[in-house]
Order: C-alpha cells, then structure tokens, then sequence
C-alpha cells in the first residue's frame, strides 16, 4: 500500500515535469508565432491584438499556470492552424477527440497479436529439442526484430494489399460508418506493428523458461511424477511469466510509437498523424497537448503493469 | 589454410557474421563518399522503372535514377549521421554516468528521475518534440537523437561506476592518493567497456532506425541528402509498379540494424566467456 502511494506520487511528480518541459520547450523555439499566424503584412496594431488574443504578453510562469489550470479542467485550448470556420478557432479537444480510437484500437490490438502468438510460440520454442528448428527461429526471430515498422508496414502493403489482394491500401474505413471494415483495415498494420516485438517477446519468454527449467521445484516436480507438459504449462510457464508481464508492460511505449508510425504507412487518420503534421506546422498547443497525453497514457500503463505485478506475484510485496 | 579454417571455428559465429555484414554496409557507405556506379542524381526519362539487372544492380526509380548508387549514398549518410549520434550520446553518458555513479547524492537521484522519465518515453517521440522546437535537417537529427540516447547510457555507466566504486583495487588507489578524476577515468573506465560495447552497437542500431524513421516521416535528414528512410517513403507510391525500389533502401536498412544486433549479440557472449575464463 505504502508502495503504491509513492508510485503514485511519482506518477504525478513525472507529469507535472513533462507538462513544464513541454509548455517551456515551446517558449524558448526561435520565431514569433503571431508573424506565423498573421504573415508578415499584419500591422502591429493587428499583431498586438492577436498576441492579447492568445495571452501571449503575459509572463511565461502565468501562462503555464493558466495553460496547466485550463488542461486540468479539460480545456485544452485552441490549434492555431484549424479553424472551425472563419471567426472560431478549432479547440485542440475536437481536433485529437476522433483521432485517439483510432490510435488506441490500433495499439490495443498490436498487443492482442503480440500476447496471442508470441506467448504460445515461445513455450513452444523452449520445449523443443529440434536443433533445426531452433536455428529457423532463433534466425527468424533476430531478422524480424532487425526490420523497422514502417519498412514492415511497407511489406505488408505490398504482400497482402497488391499481391494478394486482402485489403485496398489507403482506403481508410472509418470506425463511425463500418465498424468490423475498420478493425479488417487495422489488422494490416497492428501485424506491422506487432512482428518485431512478437519476435523479441518469444525471445524472451524462451530463455526465460530455459532459466526456469533448471529450478528446484521443476526437479521435485518431475520426482513427485508430473508429466513434461505438465510441468511446462503448470510450474515453469507461471514463473516464466513473471519477467514477461514486465517485458510487455516497458514495450507499450514503444508500441505506442510504433502505432504512430505505422499510421503514417497505411494512412490511418490517428494521432500520429495528426503530430506530424502539427509539428511541421508548428502548430504548438496541438503538440504541447499530444506530448502530455502520450505521456499520460505510457505512464498510467506503466503504473498499472506495476500493480498488476504484485498482484500475480504476492512475494514481491513482502519484500 | 588450416590454421585460418581452426581460428574462425574458434570465433564466435555472431560476432563474425556481425562484423562481415556491418563491414560491408559500412564500406560501400566510405565508397559512396568518393565513388558510386552512377551518379546518383542523373535522371533518365529512358530508363525509368527498370528492374534489377547486371546493369542496375537494385533497378531504377521513377525519375530513372540508379538505385543502387542512391542505397550508397543513404547508407553513407545513415551510417555517418548514427555515428555522431552514437559518439555525442555515449560521451554524455560516460560523462553524467560517471560523476553520478562515482560520487552519488542528491545529483544522482535527480539524473536519475530525468533519465527515469526520459526512458519511460517513446525514443522516436522524444525525438519529434526536439527537432519540432529546433527544425529538421541533418545537423539537428544528430544533435536531438543523441539527447535522446544519452540517457540509456547514463544509467549503463552508472551502474558499472557503482559496482566498482567499492572494489578492493579501487580503494588501494583511494589509499594511495590518486586523484578522483584518475580513478575516474584511468582506474575505473577501462573495466567498464565490455559491457559498454554492447550497448554502443546497441544505440548504432536504435540510431539508424529511429534517424530513418524520421527521415521517413519526412522529419529528418532534408534533400540533398540522400537517406534511406526518405528514398522508401518516396518508392511506396510505385509500390506496385516497382516493388525493387521500396524494397532496396528497406532491406538495406534491415541489413545493417541486423549486423549491428548480431555484432552486439557476439561482444555480449565474448564478454561473458570472457569473465568465465578470468574467474
């Protein structure tokens, strides 16, 4: 309990410095943001009353708390590159608000495939004595996590969407119109997403087996009678486990940004699409926001495999 | 001959096969510099969409250009563009991980909750929010990905610092009265690159794919420059017109992140044989 507590503190403590680094970082950049919005024939009447506008003659330590204060109660702010129409500004809320399913659906769903078909593959993998086999996966495995996501992403399109005709690429399907069309699309990238962390996590729940197999209690499991399968998917799988949990927990960062990429490949109108445009934009209080909600997201991630931990393993706690 | 045939089988297979693959992309990225089959931005409208042949080893791209001579040039880029990041990276962390490793306190704690924090997020992300405060292009891909990195090494210093801080030989040159800065650097440093080298190749790995990730996303190494990760984001339009040009800079890629993990894969059993044989 006491743990926890002071788990979650940090959790706060880390927020609330990503949340200062993200507002200063973008207060230091070079280049002023209204000659930005304005171009540079605005007069300085007009520049001045935009600058009010966006509180920007306010000191930085207000407009962080103002900034923080508005984030807290929801109120994101404003894009200063959307607009809704001529006289309003488009909220950052509305902007990231349909783009986040998508992203989410897309991680979800990577970590699906990666539990599915990296836990069973790697059991299988430590179980067998063929040496051919092991040389197959164990190549298989290394080249896999070689390939970067978007190249995968790439040979994805190519294979299943021109070769084989599975999906068309680019066509997009939105989640509000074709529910099960989208989740057919966002099959092709979440495996894009997934290949080279199934093949780390296989790896790794492999030699954590092999380690296990050598533990008192498989000897005594073994001498009291239990079969090998037995012993594989009733003792030494359980401990196994335990790293694994960790090991999926500290890769959904990267899959969060692996997802982000792979947007990019297949189009996919998620929020990583939505960063790079808003970075190549400059449009700031979009980023400023996408950064503090990534962070967010990892971070309670992180938290929640922590607890979950404990909860699988009641030895730690007593430590 | 058979004392060659006896050597290599006593070399560890990783580590050879790691060097032979990461050797060759890294010389045909030396070659590009002062020599390539074609230049690599002659067009010809003749020529355009060619597939591989003797004449084009990798084919040619829409604009009829050689892509082989192209994969050259972004291999040179990808691999010069790594190094500074890997060097500027590395020597932060040997630096921050040193000091903090060796000496502790508060300064300690509160690098270590910066690097915590810096771990916990996305590498490529981390670096998208730096070159969106300072602009792409190629000198500050380098310079944000090296911040970036500089953390993973941080805390691999650190803790080789802390393991040896206290050991015996360490303390007789305390005794003696050697200066801090020579135990830091003389006494201690030395012993700490086994296990440094692994995680050096290591970074070369996530540098050239996080630098042609970006370039990918079109956020990083600008034209001219040539880079791999801008040429497949180019050829994924012609995808079904010429799969050989995204496929030449992609393999590429995969090839040499797959000699840099094989060649850490080897220095990583090396050292462990290698600790096996002294104890």
């Amino acid at each position: 309990m006491k743990y926890l507590v002071k788990k979650l503190a940090t959790l706060i403590l880390t927020l609330f410095l990503v949340s200062v680094l993200a507002f200063l970082a973008f207060q230091i950049i070079p280049g002023d943001v209204v000659t930005s919005i304005l171009g540079t024939e605005a007069t300085p009447e007009q520049a001045q009353q935009l600058r009010e506008e966006l509180g920007l003659n306010k000191p930085p330590l207000v407009r962080y708390i103002s900034w923080a204060g508005n984030v807290l109660k929801g109120n994101f702010g404003n894009s200063y590159r959307y607009s809704k129409n001529m006289n309003q500004m488009m909220p950052v809320s509305e902007l990231i608000g349909d783009k986040l399913p998508v992203t989410l659906s897309l991680a979800f769903l990577s970590m699906i495939f990666i539990a599915v078909i990296a836990i069973p593959l790697g059991v299988f993998w430590a179980r067998s004595k063929n040496r051919v086999l092991d040389v197959i996966l164990n190549v298989g495995t290394q080249t896999a996590m070689a390939v970067p996501s978007f190249f995968l992403g790439v040979l994805v399109t190519y294979f299943f969407g021109i070769l084989l005709r599975w999906f068309s690429p680019g066509r997009y399907v939105s989640y509000e119109k074709d529910f099960w069309g989208f989740v057919g699309y966002l099959i092709f990238p979440a495996i894009s997403v997934a290949i080279p962390k199934i093949a780390m996590t296989a790896r790794f729940l492999r030699n954590s087996m092999l380690t296990e197999m050598h533990a008192d209690y498989v000897r005594t499991a073994y001498s009291k009678g239990a079969t090998e399968r037995q012993v594989a998917y009733g003792h030494v799988l359980r401990n196994a486990m335990m790293p694994v949990v960790t090991f999926l927990g500290m890769i959904i960062a990267e899959i969060v940004a692996g997802s982000i990429v792979v947007e990019q490949v297949f189009g996919l109108p998620g929020i990583g699409k939505l960063l790079i445009s808003s970075i190549s934009t400059r449009d700031f209080p979009v980023v400023e926001i996408l950064i503090l909600y990534i962070t967010f997201v990892v971070i309670v991630v992180y938290f929640l495999v922590d607890v979950l931990y404990r909860v699988i393993d009641p030895r730690i706690s007593t430590k | 001959m058979k004392r060659i045939a006896a050597w290599l089988k006593k070399q560890n297979k990783y580590l050879l096969v790691g060097l032979i693959m990461t050797g060759l992309a890294v010389a045909l990225g030396l070659l590009s510099l002062v020599w390539t089959p074609y230049s690599p931005t002659a067009m010809s409208s003749a020529e355009r969409f060619h597939a591989p042949s003797f004449r084009h080893l990798f084919g040619t791209d829409n604009f009829g250009r050689d892509i082989f001579s192209r994969v050259m040039q972004g291999i040179g880029t990808t691999v010069t563009v790594s190094t500074a990041i890997v060097i500027i990276s590395a020597g932060a962390g040997i630096l921050v991980g040193a000091v903090t490793g060796y000496f502790g306190g508060i300064l300690d704690e509160a690098i270590m909750r910066i690097t915590d924090a810096v771990n916990s997020f996305p590498s490529i992300l981390l670096a998208l929010v730096v070159i969106s405060i300072m602009g792409s292009g190629k000198q500050n891909v380098i310079l944000s990905l090296g911040i970036v990195f500089a953390p993973s090494y941080v805390r691999i210093v650190r803790s080789e610092f802390i393991r040896l801080r206290d050991a015996d030989y360490i303390m007789r040159a305390r005794l003696m009265g050697v200066s801090k800065w020579r135990i830091l650097f003389v006494h201690i440093l030395p012993n700490i690159f086994s296990v440094f080298w692994v995680s050096v190749t290591i970074g070369f790995n996530n540098a050239i794919l996080a630098e042609s990730g970006m370039s990918y996303l079109g956020v990083g190494v600008q034209p001219p420059d040539a880079s791999l990760g801008k040429m497949l984001s180019d050829a994924q339009g012609y995808l079904g017109r010429a799969p050989w040009y995204a496929l030449a800079p992609g393999l590429t890629i995969v090839w040499i992140v797959l000699g840099f993990s094989l060649l850490s894969e080897g220095i990583r059993r090396g050292a462990i044989s290698g600790k096996r044989e002294v104890e």
